[in-house]
């Protein structure tokens, strides 16, 4: 089909990009390996605290968070690198091509999602030295969440570069979503060790729910409805990020 | 006809309401013509052409471009054209050959077939040994050609160049002109924008000028500079104090216009200037009167701009940001 060619073509020229000048996904894993090493520690006498004998390692805990972070952190600042693009005037070589709009996007959100496939899996790599234990399947089954969940914040942060065009207007909208998303999500600490009405408005955001749900997988727990939550939260979050996406580019004044 | 556009007008939407940068654009291209969009900074010229080019969609009117219709068949559209826009269209950190290919192939020219096109188009456009640089590494001039591969490399017939020499030196102008003219000898059509007069005489068959956003006048080189009325003579005088008498003589010319005295120079138009003078001459000469010399001038591009329009191209600096905001 001339839509996946086209997809593999401009996938296969962001990844050889990628690839020659890997700075940038060596800073956006960088993040998550510091908090590993320099926050995970603090995380003990909680863990043990809060776990209600089910885990006593911190990590297991831990770990699932972060790399839900990665897929969402990783993934929301790809749009600086398209503001680069467009200011170099590839988007719009791109765009007087006959290529479909959707392969201009899906083919660099697919970039994004194989960087950040590789970064989780340094992550978890650098973890098993700290103890990190968990089931193949649900390591796997992460991996997929992660990978959507990617999807959804690149295609929605390159929506937002092309509308803005701007990394002046992208740095502080970005934050200003980042923070509140990361706070609420529980990836540093879990939600039920807050009080009600921060556990409460953390039910609304549904990153909440995809961590909790790949905390269940990391425990084996593949089947049961925190999981399935999950699945379905990231299922909806790349739906609706991807049409948000696409729509973006097929939209003139992209 | 490669171009048929009809009533194109491309409103942009801004604070503080909006503003018309293209109001009403009919043109005709055909087959094999290199046709010359000339206009200040900020006419009309580039929102025309990406309107042409699928980039934006006209406010209102239609449109044929490449033998499809502009509103109904855009990808067809695109699959005829090429496009060189005015800012480059390479990332800096891009390998020139890998972004030839991967922009051919998105027209679905085989790999084999697009790195061999590509190959020869960097022979063709003095690109050689380049095909491995990183695109920053590039001269201005290079990147420039680099761009022209870009939109040549699926082999359009029908080309947009947008200010295809602006910020070259004058021999790589000089240089890009002569490619722009081989392109033509193989049959493309040839769509440009610029605001240099020369380049629009040197290069094109047939010109619109461009202003404010409508077409104020449209011919050939020679037919535009024809409505101007005539070829500039300039008389010097060895003495100042001879002027009326030669100006009498001026008078008396067929056709002659617009006659002036600064000092020791007599000024006037006249159609064929050069067939005149040896009478003009002549006549001088039987008074006795003594001359340092004479010039005789075409009348320029520019001339027939600040005919129609009432202003010069050259002095249109203020408006340079406007179609920039806009596009």
């Amino acid at each position: 089909m001339t839509v996946l060619r086209e997809t593999w073509i401009v996938f296969h020229r962001s990844m050889r990009l990628t690839v020659r000048n890997p700075m940038w996904s060596v800073l956006m894993l960088s993040q998550p390996l510091l908090y590993l090493f320099l926050f995970g520690p603090l995380l003990k006498p909680i863990t043990a605290q809060i776990s209600q004998g089910a885990t006593t390692n911190a990590y297991q805990v831990f770990i699932p968070g972060l790399i839900v972070q990665l897929g969402m952190f990783g993934a929301m600042f790809v749009g600086f690198g398209l503001i680069a693009e467009y200011r170099a005037g590839v988007i719009e070589a791109d765009r007087v091509t006959p290529a479909s709009r959707i392969a201009l996007m899906a083919g660099r959100v697919l970039r994004d999602v194989v960087v950040l496939i590789v970064q989780s899996v340094v992550l978890l790599v650098a973890a098993l030295p700290l103890g990190l234990r968990a089931p193949w399947s649900g390591v796997l089954l992460s991996l997929v969440i992660v990978a959507l969940l990617g999807a959804t914040f690149a295609s929605l942060s390159y929506s937002v570069a092309l509308i803005t065009k701007s990394e002046d207007a992208l740095a502080p909208l970005l934050n200003g979503i980042a923070m509140p998303l990361l706070l609420l999500s529980g990836i540093l600490l879990p939600m039920q060790i807050g009080p009600t009405w921060l556990q409460r408005l953390s039910d609304i955001s549904p990153l909440k729910h995809v961590v909790t749900g790949v905390r269940a997988l990391f425990r084996g727990d593949i089947a049961t409805s925190a999981s399935l939550w999950g699945l379905f939260w990231v299922v909806l979050l790349t739906v609706i990020g991807l049409a948000a996406g696409a729509r973006t580019f097929r939209k003139e004044s992209a | 006809m490669m171009i048929e556009a009809r009533g194109l007008v491309r409103t942009f939407k801004t604070k503080r309401g909006s503003v018309p940068a293209v109001q009403g654009v009919d043109l005709q291209v055909a087959d094999g013509e290199i046709v010359g969009f000339l206009g200040p900074n900020g006419a009309g010229k580039t929102t025309t052409m990406r309107m042409l080019a699928t980039l934006i969609t006209p406010t209102s009117g239609t449109a044929t471009v490449a033998g499809c219709d502009l509103a109904k068949d855009p990808v067809g559209v695109r699959r005829g054209i090429g496009y060189v826009p005015q800012g480059g269209s390479t990332l800096p950190e891009a390998i020139a050959g890998d972004e030839v290919v991967d922009h051919a192939r998105l027209y679905g020219v085989p790999k084999r077939k697009a790195i061999a096109d590509g190959q020869r188009l960097f022979e063709e456009l003095d690109l050689s040994g380049l095909w491995q640089r990183q695109c920053k590494t590039l001269s201005g001039g290079q990147r420039r050609r680099l761009d022209i591969v870009m939109g040549l490399v699926h082999d359009p017939k029908l080309i947009f160049l947008d200010e295809p020499t602006t910020g070259l030196d004058p021999q790589a102008r000089a240089n890009l002109w002569e490619h722009i003219r081989q392109l033509r000898r193989r049959g493309a059509t040839i769509f440009l924008t610029t605001h240099y007069l020369d380049e629009a005489d040197a290069l094109c068959d047939r010109i619109l000028v461009i202003d404010h956003g409508k077409i104020v006048a449209s011919g050939t080189p020679e037919e535009l500079k024809q409505q101007v009325s005539g070829d500039a003579v300039r008389i010097d005088l060895a003495d100042a104090g001879q002027a009326p008498a030669v100006s009498k003589i001026v008078q008396e010319l067929d056709g002659a216009a617009e006659i002036e005295t600064d000092g020791d120079v007599v000024g006037f138009r006249i159609p064929r200037g050069g067939s005149v003078l040896p009478l003009l001459l002549r006549q001088i000469d039987a008074q006795g009167i003594e001359l340092h010399g004479v010039e005789v001038h075409r009348p320029t591009l520019d001339d027939v701009f600040l005919t129609v329009t009432g202003r010069s191209l050259r002095d249109d600096s203020g408006t340079t940001t406007k179609e920039e905001a806009a596009a």
